[in-house]
């Protein structure tokens, strides 16, 4: 990894260790978020109302905003969590690029124009319909944009730039169509936001194959990842398969990006940060960043969006925003950095 | 990088074997001419330029005669010219004058504007992608422009005033950010992307605030588009242009020493950062003050100079050629627009999205080829 510490080749025990409890104490606090995202809202309830409803429900009152409303938006938050920095961490490592991030690079637009095409010129409705073209969209454009941003050769200003420039193209036709078909404005504008409100779990049933697909694929790719990262000439001495990598990394990044998207419209920056944050505990291992990853990157989700719903109540700050203003100064401080002068 | 440096040796032997392309600095420095005069002053002139700046010039014109002739009421283009220059029918005057001239106008202006804007930008930040749209100020424009539709239901004025504090801000923000003992291209551009990023989502959540008919007129907005344009909107922009062009005009030669990189400029006598800044300013300040009178109209920033550049065959986005180009790209892409989705009127901005995607497209595959991005 250009910004990392490159490991020692026999890691000291006493990293295990660390390493470890680290991932405990992560999941711990992945608890506490969980438990929070289903304890605070619009609606303050007892703790006790919040135990009940989980339960021992009756099926009236407070049981039902935790059953109906509460879980199934927490249960997402884990999964598009998982997935965004899961795809986050692949995208950094292929790209080897600590710039990388699917919101920056133009993944959830390509999914997001994909959707408003489906939505206004086919008439698709329902989620099950949405899904496929959020796919078909992600997978278009983070191929053009690998290839545009010069695939192996690739330097973070040039990745970027290619990112927002597809970014850009497929906003303004979003916005033509848009405009064009006042209707599908109407459902889109709150779907572009990106948002965790409108979970049920019918949505999450849709689309937790496809994410459980990407994030064991996510998790096997990380020693491959490792070999990648050493450069192109080190790994295939050392007997890799470079192409089956990328190609395998493509299909893991779409597969979590287009299911993240489908279900709750674009959401920037999650990706970004979480791998950032994982290495500075765990140091360059991919094996050891995409568990971290796929535990940490809920919590600054679900966090997001508990700080989104406490903050304006009984209104609430879509997660997608909360995200994007904690990112966005994080991106900026990275860009800050000295070492990224030599990427 | 062992694999990038080998790549781009690859392609550089392979650009040597091909014949050199013609927007190589080679070919232009050639058909620059020194005009000398008796009094020891000396000017260069670029014949080739000239001749580009006059020929985009040209179209522009007929682009305005054609735009202004067509619409519900049609005037031949010569009583346009007439009623132009002061000698036509009461009838043709009003529809001219007071309907049709200021859309028109408008049009120029802004292309003009966008384009100098994102010449001086590429300049700075010597990449042909770092224009105002792609760096933030449109975004930044457009959270202005939005607080003022969604929060205060604004008049047109307001809009504009939004956009116009929006735009300044953030270009003044993303200069800061950037700051770290001057400001280098690179980070420029980098930190640009950060900001667009958080802006975007700000705009998302001001359009998920409002009500479906202020939504409707936000996304128009944020669209780009010149309709329903007057003279209100003429008068600041062509006083922002006439104040801003000679600064921009004054400082386009230290620019030029600029982009062969900060030592470079240094040891030739320019003051690095007060130019930067200077420029930075102007092009922040056209760029607003377009945005203020029709909306961010996407990529004309981004494609004018760099279409400009490949006529003229200079090595750098020329400022003369380049605002000429923005101003005959605008209108052509309005006379697109209303021609190929006749009464179902589509805003120039959703044309010139998908003509600047798509040369986007070509842009970064060719600058990739010859290994300059």
């Amino acid at each position: 990894m250009p910004d990392g510490v490159p490991a020692q080749p026999p890691v000291p025990r006493s990293r295990h260790v660390v390493r470890i409890a680290g991932l405990l104490a992560s999941v711990v606090l992945l608890v506490l978020v969980c438990v929070a995202s289903i304890a605070f809202g619009a609606k303050s309830m007892p703790l006790s109302d919040v135990w009940h409803g989980l339960f021992d429900s009756d099926g009236v009152g407070n049981d039902v905003i935790v059953r109906e409303v509460r879980v199934p938006r927490t249960l997402l938050g884990l999964l598009a969590g998982a997935a965004l920095g899961l795809a986050g961490a692949v995208m950094q490592a292929l790209t080897r690029n600590p710039l990388a991030e699917p919101g920056l690079l133009g993944v959830n637009a390509g999914a997001s124009a994909a959707v408003v095409s489906a939505i206004s010129f086919l008439g698709v409705t329902s989620l099950t319909g949405y899904v496929w073209f959020a796919f078909l969209g992600a997978a278009v454009v983070s191929a053009l944009v690998y290839v545009l941003g010069g695939s192996r050769a690739a330097n973070p200003v040039r990745l970027a730039l290619a990112g927002t420039a597809a970014t850009a193209a497929l906003y303004g036709y979003i916005n033509a169509v848009q405009l064009l078909d006042s209707a599908a404005l109407d459902k889109l504008r709150f779907w572009t936001v990106g948002s965790l409100a409108s979970a049920d779990m019918e949505t999450i049933a849709k689309v937790a194959p496809f994410i459980g697909v990407g994030v064991v694929l996510a998790l096997l790719l990380g020693r491959p990842l490792n070999a990648l990262e050493m450069g192109d000439d080190t790994a295939r001495a050392l007997g890799a398969n470079l192409g089956r990598t990328r190609v395998l990394s493509m299909v893991c990044v779409t597969l979590l990006c287009g299911a993240a998207t489908a279900a709750c419209g674009p959401i920037v920056f999650v990706g970004l940060m979480i791998p950032h944050l994982v290495r500075a505990i765990t140091g360059p291992d991919m094996r050891w960043i995409m568990p971290y990853a796929a535990v940490l990157a809920p919590v600054l989700l679900l966090g997001a969006d508990v700080i989104g719903r406490l903050v304006t109540r009984p209104a609430e700050l879509q997660v997608g925003i909360v995200t994007a203003l904690i990112g966005g100064p994080v991106f900026i401080q990275l860009v800050r950095r000295k070492r990224m002068a030599k990427l | 990088m062992k694999t990038s440096t080998k790549t781009s040796t690859k392609t550089s032997t392979k650009t040597l074997a091909k014949p050199l392309p013609e927007a190589s600095p080679k070919s232009s420095t050639g058909s620059v001419r020194a005009v000398r005069t008796g009094g020891g002053l000396s000017v260069r002139v670029d014949p080739r330029a000239a001749l580009v700046f006059l020929l985009l010039t040209g179209v522009a014109f007929a682009a305005s005669v054609v735009l202004i002739g067509s619409g519900d009421f049609r005037i031949a283009p010569g009583d346009v010219v007439a009623t132009l220059l002061g000698n036509g029918t009461a009838a043709h005057e009003f529809v001219v004058q007071e309907l049709r001239l200021p859309r028109i106008l408008v049009g120029l202006l802004v292309g003009a504007s966008l384009a100098l804007s994102g010449s001086i930008f590429q300049s700075l930040s010597r990449n042909p992608l770092g224009s105002p749209d792609v760096i933030g100020f449109g975004q930044g424009a457009a959270v202005g422009a939005l607080g003022a539709i969604v929060l205060f239901q604004g008049t047109a004025l307001a809009v504009a005033g939004g956009a116009l504090v929006g735009g300044l801000v953030t270009g003044v923000a993303v200069y800061l950010l950037a700051w770290k003992r001057g400001v280098h291209g690179y980070r420029l551009v980098l930190v640009g992307i950060g900001v667009a990023a958080v802006l975007t989502a700000v705009n998302h959540y001001l359009l998920t605030k409002a009500s479906l008919v202020d939504a409707t007129r936000a996304v128009l907005w944020m669209t780009g588009s010149l309709d329903g344009r007057d003279w209100t909107q003429v008068w600041p922009l062509l006083a922002a242009f006439v104040l801003l062009v000679p600064v921009v005009a004054w400082y386009a030669r230290p620019l030029r020493v600029l982009e062969m990189g900060d030592d470079a400029a240094y040891a030739l006598g320019v003051p690095v950062e007060r130019a930067r800044l200077v420029m930075m300013a102007a092009g922040v300040l056209l760029m607003a003050a377009a945005t203020a009178a029709a909306g961010p109209i996407a990529f004309v920033a981004l494609s004018a100079p760099q279409l400009a550049r490949r006529l003229t065959r200079s090595p750098g986005p020329g400022l003369a050629a380049s605002a000429a180009m923005g101003a005959a790209l605008l209108l052509v892409a309005d006379w697109v627009a209303a021609v190929a989705f006749g009464d179902r009127q589509l805003p120039v901005g959703v044309v010139t999205a998908v003509l600047g995607g798509c040369y986007l497209l070509w842009l970064l595959v060719t600058e990739r080829r010859a290994g300059r991005i």
